[in-house]
């Protein structure tokens, strides 16, 4: 046990000697939840919307009450007509207008003029818009004019206010732990390769699997710490409801951390350069995960083949999983066909790597 | 049983024969040297006897155990360097040399006595990170981790390509040292002066041992009437001697050219080479160095 | 004669530190100059002053007839230079490092195909035109690189330990053609730390705390510090040095 611990603490000594690596390993999940959950959000918030309403019926006046009182929208003017509406929405005063039609008590149609100069925003805006428009009609009108509501009815389960940061969250969990894991812990070992060092290591008594086991965990200590930190900053600064248990979820991810170490470890068996593991680790994890695990697009908008494929990527079910759990607030569970294909493809993956791993030199 | 024999090891890597049925063997408690420039299979051979790599054909033992079926036995009683110094260079001197002797289940204190004499050229700078040291400093360390562990055989693999002539003498020194308490020490070179430091040498040349022997025996054996020559214009001088008849071989040798002929055309060579007109002109017997005895076993095995 | 290299009272300072202190030498054409040094003696820094790499903090310095100081442009078009490290590219053919070489240092198009094929008789290379740098063995190689450095006519080459680890027959061939092109009145500059090298050179300096402590023949230095080989005149000098590590 003293070999294992002395070369634990020399790959925390790696860690902590590498400045930069820190700053990566600790900085970068924060700063992507930032990035994700802020900046890059298609979320709505704050809409500011005109109004255009050629006569004041009390219909009218209940709903632009509604909108007044709802958080996501701030009036920002009320007009007889649609003269001013486009000057409004060119110079950035208002986001959209709702014009109502002139027989609206008789004849209830609405139209949405959208500032579309980002259209992702814009149709969840509008989406967002006909559905508090639909519920305040179902609501202030009897059920005998069903007509008017009948045309679509859709309801965002969950996120109805499609704040995309509910969905970045898993997914940026998903991309993190196998970047930190899987391509920390493969370049580790490879650079032993490199520099000489695993040759002096396999020439020696200590076994194999000391040389692994202890390259793996000072990773799965940091990503224990960054998960965390993740969990902290979706639920305080995000508002993300981790509804589906807070345990079941560390857990699924603690499986996950491994899984993507098991990774890391089969990918340092088969290459035998930094370089290497540095581009193969970013080609058939990184882009991978990023582009078919649903985490950007969705899944099912796919084509078969992608589909297919997207069904080998640990990430896909890790993200599908813990969307569920933070979201929908399943529990640990409810996702255990998710959690145990993970579970399955750690211990493949695991014996793989401890199968490949030489006692000599390849 | 010797501390290290070898019976027809062969291994190739595609096309390129690295070794070719190599046979020796290496005696308790001999500092034995395998001299050859780089490609001549050296590396190889010493990642077969490290357990690194396995021959194609042949067999080999260390300190009396199979490579092949009892490599955990050879793993225990090694000392091992590769060709380059495998050290942390993030890790300081202190880190290293510990981490080394808990990777053998042992610690710095326990075997200190062995790597005192070394160690103390490095313990001034113990905190030192390994990465920032000299040559010099990092074969020294890399001698001292390899030692940590009392192994009764030593092989080093070119320990000092790339160090100053004032850290090669001082690392031969250290190699003595540690040969006169017990330790078998295979070291290979490409520099054939650090021949003369070995009990015994093997001059190899892809993938063969051409010769194996002391170095004063092999030394002994070469036959020509070897001469050095020297003048002002020692380019013309190369062309004048190679092309005079009755002289077998020329060649630079530093500030002079040595060539091979008997006496009689020698005393012709002086006068045709006066008549040439070269100045400060000298001509004189020479004893063969271990360079001279690789070309011309080179020669011999080459064509 | 006329000196190729010229130098006078050349130092470099990085902050307090003096790596180069007031060193002063000259070469001449033609010469084979061997510069030694330990690591860390001050060696690196001196040659690419030389260079017209790196300009110094104060002295004069005249390479191939330009001033280190201000003509440093024209003092890159006029050398060539050779490492062990890097000097070709593998994985391209050997004509196609020719051709990259001499474009580089503006051989034109015509003189190009027609040096290259002079010079792959003379190595008689003719029939490795078209195979990949990496097939070759390392002494054709060697060779090849120097043929190279010296493509485009420099009146300077400088190698940096050209010949380390390499068989001693290679060796010899390798210095030969080093002699031939001296022979040809290009001045050879070897950097190294292997002192069979030195043994080769028409003069050495030796730096040692970056100041030249010894120049002059092998021969003179071996009689001068009664030793037998130039290794052991290196060991003598080295040994003084205060710049250990």
């Amino acid at each position: 046990m003293d070999v294992f611990a002395a070369f634990v603490r020399k790959e925390f000594l790696h860690i902590f000697r590498d400045k930069r690596t820190m700053l990566i390993l600790l900085v970068m999940p924060v700063v992507m939840i930032v990035i994700f959950g802020f900046a890059l959000s298609n979320e709505i918030n704050n809409i500011n919307l005109a109004v255009v309403s050629s006569q004041r019926n009390e219909t009218v006046r209940q709903l632009v009450e509604r909108f007044d009182a709802n958080h996501y929208f701030t009036i920002v003017g009320e007009y007889a007509t649609a003269e001013p509406v486009e000057h409004l929405l060119r110079a950035g005063k208002a986001d959209m207008a709702i014009v109502f039609g002139t027989d609206f008590d008789r004849q209830p149609s609405v139209q949405l003029i959208v500032d579309a100069s980002n259209p992702n925003i814009a149709s969840n805006e509008v989406f967002y818009t006909s559905s508090v428009i639909r519920k305040a009609m179902a609501e202030t009108r009897p059920a005998t004019q069903e007509e008017a509501v009948v045309t679509t009815h859709l309801r965002m389960l969950y996120n109805p206010q499609m704040r995309s940061s509910y969905n970045f969250v898993p997914g940026i969990m998903g991309l993190i732990f196998i970047l930190i894991s899987a391509l920390m812990t493969s370049i580790s070992i490879v650079r032993e390769k490199e520099q000489g060092t695993m040759e002096v290591l396999l020439a020696s008594p200590v076994r194999p699997i000391y040389i692994i086991l202890s390259k793996m965990v000072p990773y799965l200590v940091i990503s224990c710490f960054n998960l965390l930190t993740i969990l902290l900053l979706a639920y305080l600064l995000l508002d993300v409801p981790v509804t589906g248990g807070i345990a079941g979820l560390c857990i699924l991810s603690l499986v996950y951390i491994i899984l993507s170490l098991a990774l890391g470890l089969f990918i340092s068996t088969v290459v035998n350069t930094q370089a290497v593991a540095m581009l193969g680790s970013v080609m058939t994890l990184m882009l991978p995960v990023m582009l078919l695990s649903g985490m950007i697009f969705p899944i099912e908008s796919m084509p078969k083949v992608l589909q297919y494929i997207s069904d080998v990527i640990p990430a896909k079910w890790y993200i599908m999983a813990a969307r569920k759990m933070m979201i929908e607030g399943q529990t640990l569970a409810q996702v255990y066909v998710e959690a145990s294909i993970l579970t399955g493809m750690t211990v493949v993956l695991m014996a793989l790597s401890l199968k490949n791993f030489k006692n000599r030199l390849g | 049983m010797d501390a290290i024999v070898t019976d027809r090891l062969t291994l190739s890597y595609g096309s390129v024969n690295a070794l070719k049925e190599v046979t020796f063997a290496v005696h308790r408690g001999e500092l034995y040297g395998i001299i050859g420039a780089d490609g001549a299979g050296k590396t190889t051979l010493f990642r077969i006897l490290a357990t690194l790599v396995l021959p194609d054909s042949g067999q080999a033992w260390v300190d009396g155990y199979d490579v092949k079926a009892q490599y955990r036995e050879i793993r225990r009683r090694i000392g091992y360097m590769p060709g380059r110094f495998s050290l942390y260079q993030d890790l300081s001197v202190k880190e290293n040399l510990s981490f080394y002797a808990s990777v053998f289940g042992t610690t710095i204190k326990e075997n200190y006595e062995l790597i005192a004499p070394i160690y103390s050229h490095l313990e001034p700078f113990a905190r030192r990170k390994a990465g920032n040291l000299s040559g010099g400093m990092k074969q020294k360390l890399a001698l001292c981790c390899a030692l940590i562990h009392k192994p009764s055989v030593l092989f080093l693999d070119e320990p000092t390509t790339g160090v100053d002539p004032v850290s090669r003498q001082e690392f031969w020194d250290m190699l003595g040292d540690l040969r006169s308490r017990g330790i078998t020490i295979l070291v290979s070179t490409p520099y054939m002066d650090e021949a003369n430091r070995c009990d015994r040498i093997a001059l190899m040349r892809e993938g063969e041992f051409m010769q194996v022997d002391t170095p004063q025996h092999i030394i002994a054996s070469y036959r020509d009437e070897l001469w050095a020559a020297e003048s002002d214009n020692m380019f013309r001088l190369l062309g004048d001697i190679r092309h005079f008849e009755g002289v077998k071989r020329c060649y630079t040798f530093g500030v002079e050219h040595h060539f091979t002929a008997d006496a009689t055309v020698v005393e012709r060579l002086r006068t045709y080479l006066a008549a040439r007109g070269y100045k400060e002109l000298t001509i004189r017997r020479v004893a063969a160095t271990i360079e001279d005895c690789y070309m011309q076993l080179e020669d011999k095995y080459h064509g | 004669m006329d000196s190729v290299i010229k130098v006078e009272e050349l130092t470099k300072r990085f902050g307090n530190f003096t790596a180069v202190d007031h060193i002063s030498f000259s070469v001449q054409r033609g010469e084979i100059f061997g510069f030694l040094g330990a690591n860390g003696a001050g060696k690196t820094t001196a040659m690419r002053m030389l260079c017209g790499l790196s300009r110094p903090t104060s002295g004069r310095g005249m390479v191939a007839g330009y001033d280190i100081e201000t003509q440093y442009e024209d003092i890159k078009n006029n050398i060539g230079y050779m490492s062990q490290r890097f000097s070709l590219y593998e994985d391209l053919k050997v004509w196609e490092n020719i051709r990259l070489f001499g474009g580089i240092y503006g051989v034109d198009e015509k003189e190009i195909k027609h040096r290259t094929d002079e010079l792959l008789a003379e190595l008689h290379f003719e029939k490795e035109r078209n195979a990949y740098v990496k097939s070759l063995p390392l002494g054709w190689k060697q060779k090849l690189a120097f043929s190279v450095a010296i493509f485009h006519r420099p009146s300077i080459v400088f190698l940096d330990e050209p010949t380390g680890g390499v068989d001693p027959a290679t060796r010899r061939q390798f210095w030969e053609m080093i002699y031939a092109a001296a022979e040809q009145g290009i001045t050879i500059f070897v950097t190294t730390h292997y002192m069979d090298e030195a043994e080769y050179c028409n003069r050495v300096s030796i730096m040692v705390d970056g100041r030249i402590d010894a120049l002059d023949t092998p021969r003179r230095l071996k009689s001068e510090f009664g030793a037998t080989t130039m290794d052991e005149v290196f060991r003598a000098l080295a040994r003084h040095a205060g710049r250990k590590e």
